[in-house]
């Protein structure tokens, strides 16, 4: 593996309950990029971050973090690899019952031996950072959704990570905040040297602020690109996504009987 | 032919699924155990949890122990003066309260206030993904979270049991010395004399501490377990407090056919 290769994923398969969800993914992601995962609900994106992180086993293929094969490593090695890991969740998943100076703390109170000094300033830099130093002393339950998932950002890169990995940072917020989050993981990315790899179906923020984008449907890799070769995309997946189009190769209705059979040919019964 | 297997494929899968989780929570209690070593070593940890376990069940615990003390001290004078002996009405209460309902209650009321209190606070850290976010951070839930909410709980039981014993020792003072007329010195030398330290009050500590690592272990394996939804929290706690309960009455039986076996 490349040395400039920072995730290398190869013939990735994973199985739910016997149903595939993940079939044969290959990636590579190069350091100091920011890589966007798309595709619809379901396809498979968060079940791959969650294979990046080691919190799923993948049952074939592998996934390759610097030269540590995930997959194969023991808890105590996947605890020491996720020390080099920062994750946003899709809604913060902050502490609540800790103050927001307390959860961006928590990992470096965790996993180091600096003084309350030192620790009370990387807080407050990290705060700096995403633009809520002055919210230090509130609670979580008394921010908003685009506030939180600042606060998670802050938490996540508090130990200064080389990968980043965020789960739908976009999801519900207002345009404003999106564009907040969005610039703050393209800065935090170049700021740190990290690798970051969103998974998310915000297509025009990701377009804006991404190195690479691979779209994902029905756990394969259906097509990939710089955010102006998804532009230019003719092919029919990509042309949909990119200009979310009702008609085109992903269906938006759920399989189910004709509906002549249904309605009239004495199908199910509610 | 397929209907009439149904019914035996349910109860098959139904097995399957209760002995699947059993061993899921013998597996648990293993990894508690061994991640309690951490734990311990941050005790503001558990002295967090010994608050709002133990500390936080003191009023439950102090005016619950006082009325029942005060209902065994009526019944218990009732009985008594049938047979002419209400001056051992202070040996009824001690001896009912240390051997058998100050630590069976205290469990009881402990694993209504504080059990589902933790089962919810676990349940609700799983469904919003916090105890994910804690294992991407390298710390590891069982030994940041569950390991300190159980020793936390077994610490405070037995504390709680004998407060809700004294409570109700005081209570049984009230109705019997205060109201009714009792000697208030026959009322505490009868006690003194027929409460053995060892067998009584001893017993009545292990079996406190027993019920306390049983109901800890259930709150914190309910919540652990829990389907992250609203409704798999709200099912989770109900079964914390109804597993906690049966497992309290039954743990009871047992120990009591091991420690007293004067009576037989």
């Amino acid at each position: 593996m490349s040395d400039d290769i920072l995730v290398d994923i190869e013939e990735l398969h994973f199985n739910y309950d016997g149903r595939p969800v993940l079939q044969g993914i290959n990636m590579k992601i190069r350091r100091g990029q920011v890589v966007a995962i798309m595709g619809g609900s379901g396809c498979g994106k968060t079940t791959l971050l969650r294979c990046i992180g080691g919190q799923l086993k993948p049952t074939g293929g592998m996934v390759r973090l610097e030269k540590h094969r995930v997959c194969n490593m023991s808890h105590t090695e996947l605890y020491d690899l996720r020390r080099k890991m920062g994750m946003l969740f899709q809604f913060g998943a902050l502490f609540t019952d800790i103050s927001v100076f307390d959860n961006v703390a928590f990992p470096l109170r965790e996993h180091t031996d600096l003084s309350e000094a030192m620790i009370r300033d990387l807080v407050l830099m990290k705060l700096e950072a995403v633009g809520l130093r002055g919210a230090h002393a509130l609670m979580p339950g008394e921010l908003s959704g685009g506030m939180a998932r600042r606060v998670a950002l802050a938490r996540a890169v508090a130990l200064d990570p080389m990968l980043v990995m965020y789960d739908e940072p976009f999801a519900g917020l207002d345009p404003i905040a999106l564009g907040v989050i969005g610039q703050l993981i393209r800065k935090l990315n170049d700021a740190l040297g990290a690798t970051s790899i969103m998974v998310t179906h915000d297509v025009h923020e990701s377009l804006a602020i991404v190195d690479y984008i691979y779209f994902v449907s029905q756990g394969r890799i259906v097509a990939e690109g710089t955010p102006d070769e998804i532009r230019a995309s003719e092919d029919p997946f990509v042309h949909q996504f990119v200009h979310a189009e009702v008609d085109g190769p992903v269906h938006f209705d759920y399989p189910a009987p004709s509906v002549v059979k249904e309605f009239l040919g004495g199908g199910a019964r509610g | 032919m397929a209907d009439l297997a149904s019914p035996f494929r349910k109860i098959g899968h139904l097995a399957v699924d209760r002995i699947w989780r059993l061993g899921f929570a013998v597996r648990f209690m293993f990894a508690v155990i061994r991640y309690s070593g951490p734990s311990f070593r941050r005790l503001p940890l558990i002295i967090r949890e010994i608050y709002f376990g133990g500390v936080l069940s003191l009023l439950i615990i102090t005016v619950s122990g006082l009325f029942v003390g005060l209902v065994l001290g009526l019944q218990g004078y009732e009985i008594l003066q049938r047979f002419g002996s209400t001056e051992a009405l202070g040996t009824l209460v001690a001896l009912s309260l240390t051997r058998e309902l100050g630590p069976v209650l205290a469990a009881i009321f402990f694993a209504s206030r504080a059990g589902s209190s933790v089962t919810a606070e676990i349940g609700l850290m799983k469904a919003t993904e916090q105890l994910k976010a804690m294992d991407m951070m390298a710390v590891n839930p069982i030994a940041r979270v569950v390991a300190p909410r159980f020793w936390g709980g077994v610490i405070s039981m037995p504390f709680l049991a004998a407060l809700f014993s004294a409570m109700g020792v005081l209570g049984g003072w009230l109705i019997g010395v205060v109201f009714i007329g009792v000697d208030d010195g026959a009322y505490w030398s009868q006690m003194q004399s027929g409460v053995d330290f060892r067998y009584d009050i001893w017993n009545g500590v292990v079996k406190s501490f027993v019920f306390g690592i049983a109901v800890s272990l259930i709150a914190v394996f309910e919540g652990y377990d829990s389907v992250p939804t609203a409704e798999g929290v709200s099912r989770a706690i109900t079964r914390t407090v109804v597993t906690s309960v049966l497992t309290v009455l039954a743990l009871d039986f047992v120990l009591t056919s091991f420690m007293f076996r004067g009576a037989s």
